[in-house]
């Protein structure tokens, strides 16, 4: 790369001719434009680099997903008695963990859902509405079926992670989490 | 001094298509990171591996071709 005047040591950011740079740049010259330039043989070996980085991501969900193999499922819970959950009503719990929040909806007089409160686009705690058969997202305005979990409108692309539940004896129980991609 | 193999026009050529072809495998594999991810938060396990490896293929092959870069100017 040639300079603009061979005899200047450095090739000054503001322009300005070299008597009227400070000290220290006369001091420790640096070719400036030679300093940014980036040849195509230290891009690619960047992108090369960058390629690794992917490499590493992929593993390391990989890693996670064992892990979370290992994990024991998660125990058998009540949450609410049937009597305390009028038809329409929401109820919230936390299941399986005590910060994982969870919403329980009563359509029918036998028929209950339950799903992670967590939304699928960016993790906002998403609000049941029995009247409308939906559940909304009030972070980008995404919305869920009630009755399957699977979005319908908004930017979430995939539906709410499911909680199975069983009716005994007056009792509610969450069963176990499905995470579902469609 | 030894020749290079290739005349200077004709290397930046191999240089210009070794980084588009880099570029498109760093660019495949950002989107193979996306879909393994939204595949991993859905709780399908079956695509993980498989993803991975591709992964890794295209990180062999983006490494050869550096190493070939570099062995242009020899």
């Amino acid at each position: 790369m040639r300079r603009t005047d061979p005899e200047s040591p450095t090739t000054p950011p503001d322009g300005r001719p070299l008597s009227e740079q400070p000290r220290w740049r006369k001091d420790f010259p640096i070719h400036l434009p030679e300093d940014e330039y980036v040849s195509r043989r230290d891009f690619t070996k960047f992108m090369v680099l960058t390629s690794l980085a992917f490499v590493a991501g992929q593993f390391w969900i990989l890693l996670r997903n064992a892990t979370r193999k290992a994990q024991a499922k998660p125990a058998i819970r009540p949450i609410v008695a049937v009597a305390d959950v009028p038809v329409g009503s929401v109820q919230t719990f936390q299941y399986p963990g005590p910060h994982d929040n969870c919403v329980l909806v009563r359509q029918g007089e036998s028929t209950f859902v339950a799903y992670s409160q967590v939304c699928t686009h960016l993790s906002c705690a998403v609000i049941p509405k029995p009247e409308v058969d939906r559940i909304h997202c009030p972070c980008h305005e995404g919305q869920f079926d009630l009755s399957t979990g699977r979005p319908i409108a908004g930017p979430p692309q995939r539906p709410l992670t499911r909680i199975s539940i069983e009716i005994l004896g007056g009792m509610v129980y969450a069963t176990g989490v499905n995470r579902r991609v469609v | 001094m030894k020749r290079p193999r290739f005349p200077r026009h004709e290397r930046m050529t191999i240089v210009n298509g070794i980084l588009s072809i880099v570029m498109t495998i760093v660019i495949l594999q950002l989107w193979l990171l996306t879909a393994t991810m939204n595949a991993f938060l859905g709780g399908d396990q079956s695509t993980l591996a498989p993803a991975a490896l591709a992964s890794l293929i295209c990180l062999l092959l983006n490494a050869g071709l550096l190493r070939y870069l570099y062995t242009l100017d020899r």
